[in-house]
Formats: structure tokens, sequence, C-alpha cells
């Protein structure tokens, strides 16, 4: 049993007359996915670890509206938008932390017109700074000479342009860090985005994680590295297919993180 | 009776440039059925942009092979056109040469000597890209949507390239005074004594070449609008009003933010009359199934296109085999735009009903439906189309208009609007993760 996990939310630090520096946005998946449960324990610990001062909006929280869009329903993802900006500016949030590109990206490119103007960040680009400033320390990891490839999730990557974060995070670990043939801008996707992940694919000749896992599995890794929860699940589904998950593993960078410091 | 070729060209040149003025009106006017689309900011980043990426062909050169063929072809295309100028000004005013007259003849022999060698180097490249096409049969040009037209329009711009280049220098190698000159003719001496040394054959080869080479420049120009061709010029203003957001920043729909507005106002009188000034119009259509729908961003995106299939060979459903090509999606758009164009061309200046449309007539539900929305076509495009933009229009007229989404996806939708959520969990047991 590890130690207990110090979670507050925005309503409890507000009733204590507190402000959080930064509030870490769960998400859907981040909540109620089994698998990306994990991540987002993961990275509790981390925030933890490091004393951040954080909370999340618990109960308060609800969808993006971010699967709701890239569906093509704008009203919906207007309406949860509108209501998440609503508790958002009600609890003066200025800035904001999620393992989720997907949120990430709606957050922080899709809510400011919307009246929710926020500085967000994705958890690899907070690690990357709690590492520089010091407050989280990495000291030898387990992952010491590991083969180590990381997919770049779309929202963070080709949406938002950012593939050194996690990278650099890795980097830490001192593992040998592997590049896929299709990495950075022209990573191939997964196969869940555009809300892919919520139904059958259209009719094809292979799926589109399992093409995914055929370019990771070139590298001949050890672990296959993520930043995202539905990346986690294609990608996981993907070595599984492939029969590989017995030498395979596939794990988020917060994950990484936490484990090589025994959190 | 002296006058008569340069009472003739100046006939060709007039006719030539005229229809072609007249197709670009025609152009302008198609792209302007599209909506509205506020393109003003940020103008020195978009000039910079248009700078790197049309100019500088900065994407291009990200697949090293054809970014540098191409770049052969751009830099010949372009410098060799300032011969045109003196083909020109010598077919209006009689005169052979101009430019061997007014300039010294080592800057002429220099001007005329690169153009020689950009000619030779552009005939290669050409021939390279033919082989590409047609021998080595490049997957992404074998795709199910370039077969027929596609595929003959791409050859015919390769043939005509090369049928231009041999009749410059063909021109050059049997002008006897030119080759007098002995400056200048840096690749056609060689071809020079092909044509052997009969003055008059030599006059009537040259003259002939010399009109070929002006009356296909000018067929070459006006074939432009009946082709993918047409990037030739506007990937420079496509390039100008290309995204600046991220990649990831999907527009918002004001239509719909001021519907939620109205919604979530405590104060809004749902039965209050209409405000003063209100029209009368029918209420806008959410999301896009026909081309008048689309930006004119969209549609100058169509009419940029060039079919290189870059897009199409990045997408994650392309390449697992699904029915979704972006380059199909951008080629649909103009299709289709053409079609509509024609018809208000037949009908007096009005479009009339044709039963058609974008969606289902050319681009089906089961295309828009498998885009992973991950941004690699809109990467991918040398000149800053953005096919995501169109297939999310797409669907959202799918899902707002016919409420034709996926059954999974309604189910998705569902949860999310009664308890925040793609999944059917309670709100309350967002937080139960914490204790687990």
């Amino acid at each position: 049993m590890s130690e207990q996990l110090i979670v507050p939310t925005m309503a409890e630090m507000m009733a204590e007359g507190k402000q959080p520096d930064i509030l870490f946005w769960v998400g859907s998946a981040g909540s109620y996915d089994d698998r990306a449960k994990k991540i987002t324990k993961a990275f509790v610990k981390i925030l933890n670890k490091a004393q951040v001062n954080f909370a999340v909006l618990g109960t308060e929280e609800s969808a993006t509206g971010d699967l709701a869009k890239r569906s093509g329903n704008e009203f919906l993802f207007q309406m949860q938008a509108v209501m998440n900006i609503e508790v958002l500016n009600a609890y003066e949030v200025k800035r904001i932390v999620t393992c989720d590109p997907h949120s990430f990206n709606c957050l922080k490119n899709e809510y400011p017109g919307l009246g929710g103007k926020y500085e967000v960040l994705h958890h690899t680009q907070f690690i990357k700074e709690l590492i520089s400033s010091k407050k989280l320390e990495i000291k030898d990891s387990d992952y010491k000479g590991k083969r180590i490839t990381f997919h770049d999730p779309c929202y963070l990557g080709r949406a938002n342009s950012e593939y050194e974060a996690p990278r650099d995070v890795l980097k830490t670990l001192n593992a040998t860090l592997l590049e896929m043939k299709r990495s950075k801008s022209t990573a191939l996707c997964c196969g869940a985005g555009g809300a892919q992940m919520f139904k059958e694919p259209e009719k094809g000749d292979k799926d589109i994680n399992e093409l995914r896992t055929e370019d990771a599995l070139k590298t001949n890794p050890d672990i296959i590295a993520t930043g995202c929860p539905y990346c986690m699940t294609m990608m996981s589904d993907g070595v599984k297919v492939k029969e590989r998950e017995h030498d395979i593993k596939v794990m988020d960078v917060a994950e990484l993180i936490a484990s090589s410091q025994g959190l | 009776m002296n006058y008569l070729p340069n009472i003739l060209f100046a006939i060709i040149l007039i006719a030539g440039i005229g229809y072609f003025a007249r197709n670009v009106k025609k152009l302008f006017r198609n792209i302007k059925l599209g909506k509205a689309q506020d393109i003003s900011d940020n103008k020195p980043q978009r000039w910079k942009n248009m700078a790197m990426i049309a100019l500088g062909q900065s994407k291009m050169v990200k697949r090293p092979v054809s970014g540098f063929f191409h770049i052969i072809v751009y830099v010949g295309f372009v410098i060799i056109n300032i011969e045109v100028l003196e083909i020109i000004i010598d077919g209006v005013f009689g005169t052979h040469r101009i430019g061997s007259t007014i300039l010294p003849a080592s800057v002429y022999g220099f001007l005329i000597s690169s153009f020689e060698i950009l000619a030779t180097l552009v005939f290669i490249a050409v021939v390279v890209f033919w082989i590409r096409r047609n021998i080595i049969k490049l997957k992404r040009f074998m795709s199910a949507e370039m077969k027929g037209w596609p595929k003959n329009d791409g050859n015919f711009i390769l043939y005509f390239e090369m049928v231009l280049m041999t009749l410059f220098l063909v021109m050059n190698a049997t002008d006897s005074s030119f080759q007098a000159l002995e400056s200048g003719n840096i690749i056609s001496q060689y071809i020079a004594p092909l044509f052997g040394d009969n003055p008059e054959t030599l006059h009537i080869i040259e003259r002939s070449a010399w009109w070929l080479h002006i009356i296909g420049i000018l067929i070459f120009l006006n074939y432009l609008y009946f082709s993918k061709h047409l990037h030739i010029l506007l990937a420079f203003p496509n390039t100008y009003f290309g995204k600046l957001t991220p990649k990831g920043q999907f527009p918002n729909n004001d239509l719909v933010t001021s519907e939620v507005k109205l919604m979530m106002d405590p104060d809004a009188d749902p039965y209050a009359a209409p405000p003063e000034g209100a029209t009368d119009e029918p209420p806008a259509k959410f999301g896009a199934s026909d081309v008048q729908d689309l930006s004119w961003l969209n549609l100058l995106n169509a009419y940029s296109c060039t079919e290189c299939g870059r897009c199409t060979s990045e997408c994650p459903a392309n390449l697992t085999g699904k029915k979704l090509s972006p380059r199909k999606i951008m080629m649909d758009t103009r299709d289709r735009l053409e079609e509509v164009g024609k018809n208000i061309d037949a009908n007096n200046g009005t479009f009339v009903d044709d039963g058609k449309q974008l969606l289902n007539d050319y681009i089906t539900p089961e295309e828009l439906w498998a885009c992973t929305s991950c941004n690699a076509c809109v990467e991918a495009c040398p000149i800053s189309i953005d096919p995501l933009n169109i297939i999310m229009e797409m669907r959202s007229y799918l899902v707002m208009e016919e409420s034709a989404a996926p059954m999974e996806l309604n189910n998705m939708m569902t949860n999310i609007e009664n308890n925040g959520a793609p999944w059917p969990y309670n709100q309350m047991d967002r937080l139960n993760w914490k204790d687990e």
C-alpha cells in the first residue's frame, strides 16, 4: 500500500481561504478509464513529491467538449465549454495542467474565444519545469540503459508544436531514447483522435494502432512511452495484437518518472 | 505587308492573355462563392510565410528528392520567363533579339547562358518527374483518385514543359546570328550542328521554334485554369492566407456561441420579440454540405491543390486502407466548385439547383468519419492547404443538421450531455480514483 495521495479540491481550498498555484485538469479518461487512472495517480505522486500547491475540480469537472467538437457537435462542445469556464473563472484559475493532450489543446486554444483565458500546460511541460527549477530531483533511475521510444500524441505534437518537453523529461532517466522513423511532425497518429476512440474504424485493411505499433517495434524498444491516455489505450492494444506484451511495456512519461523515483 | 507578323503576334498575344484574364475573373468569382472569412490579421507573419513557404519552397524540401527537382523547375520557370520579355518586345516591334543590341555582349551572353543551362536542367527534372509517375509509379500517384484526367493532366504538364524547353534550345541553336556571337550559346552550340548549315533551312527552323515557343507559352498559360497546375500562381496567396493559429485550434462557430450564450443567460426572455433590425433571413446552416457553405479560403485551397498527394501519403486512415484521402477531399471540392461555376455561367449568373451537392455526390460520410483529425495532411502540404477544416465543416453538417453521426458517437455525445463524460459514469464519481 503506497502512501496516501494528497488531492485537494478547489472547493476545499476555497473553504480554507487558499488559492492553489495550479489546477490539475484530470479529464474524463484520467478520471474513469482504468489504465488512465494509473497515469493520473502517477502524476499526483510527482506533484506531491515536488510539494506543488495544486487542486483538482473533482466532481465539479466536466468533459471539455473536445470530443463533441471533433465529432462535429459544436453546440455540445460550446455548452460544455461555457459551463466549465463558469466554474474555472469562479475559482479564479490562472494556470492549468493536464495529462490529456486533447484537453490541453481544447483548454489552451478553444476556450479563450469563449471567455476562458488560462495558461495551460501539458503534464510533460510541467514535469520539465519541476525538474529544471529543482523542485523535482531525478536520482538514479531503474530505466538507465533501457530502450525507450516516445510516441508523439498528435494534439501535443503537430497540433501544438510541442515535441521537446516529453523528450527532455525522458532524457533525465538516462535511458536510450530511440526515434521511430515517423516521429515529431511526421509522427503517425495512434488512431484514437477525432473521436475514433469511441467508434469502430471504417473498413480498411489494417487498424491504425497496429501500423503505429509496427513503427514502434522497429526501434526494438523495451518501453513505448506516451503522453496521452488515448494513445495509451491504442498502443497497449497494438502491443497485445503483436503479442509482445510480455517484453514491451507501454507507459506514460509521468509513470516512468514516478516509478523511476520509487513513487 | 512587313507588319503582318507584328500584327499577328499582337493579336495572338492579346487573345492569349485576354482569354486567361477572363478565366481568372471566373476563378475569383467562384472563390467568392464561399462564405466570408476575415483574414486581415498579422500581415508581417503572413508575408513571411509566403516568402518562406511559397517563394522559398521551405516545405517542398522536406522530401529531398522531389524537393530538389521541384526547385530546379521552379527557378527555371521563373528565370527563363525573363526571356519571354525579349520575345514579346521582338514580336511586337519586329526586332530580333533586342537584348543583344541594348545590353553589353557579356551581360546578354551571361543571361542567355543561364537560361540555356536552366532550360536543360528543367528538361532533365521534368523527365525525372515523368519517370516517377510513369515508370517507378510512386504509390501516391497511383491512388484511386488519380485515374483518368488527373493522371493525364499531370503528364500533359510535363510534356508541355519538355516541348517548351526544347523549342527554346532549338530556337537558339538555329539562330545563325546568335551562334555567331559565340557568347550565350553554352548549350545550344552543341545542338546547332544537328541542324546542318543551310542558312534558309536554319532560318525557317529558327522562326518556327520561336513562334511555337511563344504560342506554346500562351497555350500553357491558358491551360492552367483547366488544370491542377494553377498552384504556380495560387501557392502565393494560399500560403499568405494560410492558418497561423496552432494546428489543433479549430475555429469556434460564432452562430452557436450566440445561441449558447442566450441559453445560459438567466435574464434572457425566450418569448421576446426579435430585436429591432433583425433580418428575416433564414437561419444559417451549420457546417457544410456544399461548396457555398465552405469559406472562400477552403475554396482557394481547393484551386491551389496540385494533387501531389503528400497529404494522402501521410494520412493514417489512408495508409490503413480506408477510403479517406485528403487529396481527394481537395479535388472533389474543386470539381464541385467548377460544376457550380459552370451552372452559374449557363444560367445567366444565378445558381440553379442541380440536385447535387459536395456531400454524398462527391464526398461520402464514410470518408469523413475515417478522419482522426491528426493534422498529418495539414503538416504535409507544401503550400498550407487545410483539408482537415473541410472535413470538420462537413462533419458538423452531418451532426448538427442531419443528426447523422455513427451510432457509437451519438451514444458518446449523449453521455457527455447527461453526465459530463464520454462514458456512462456518474459525474459524482469523478474523483473516485483518488481512493482506489
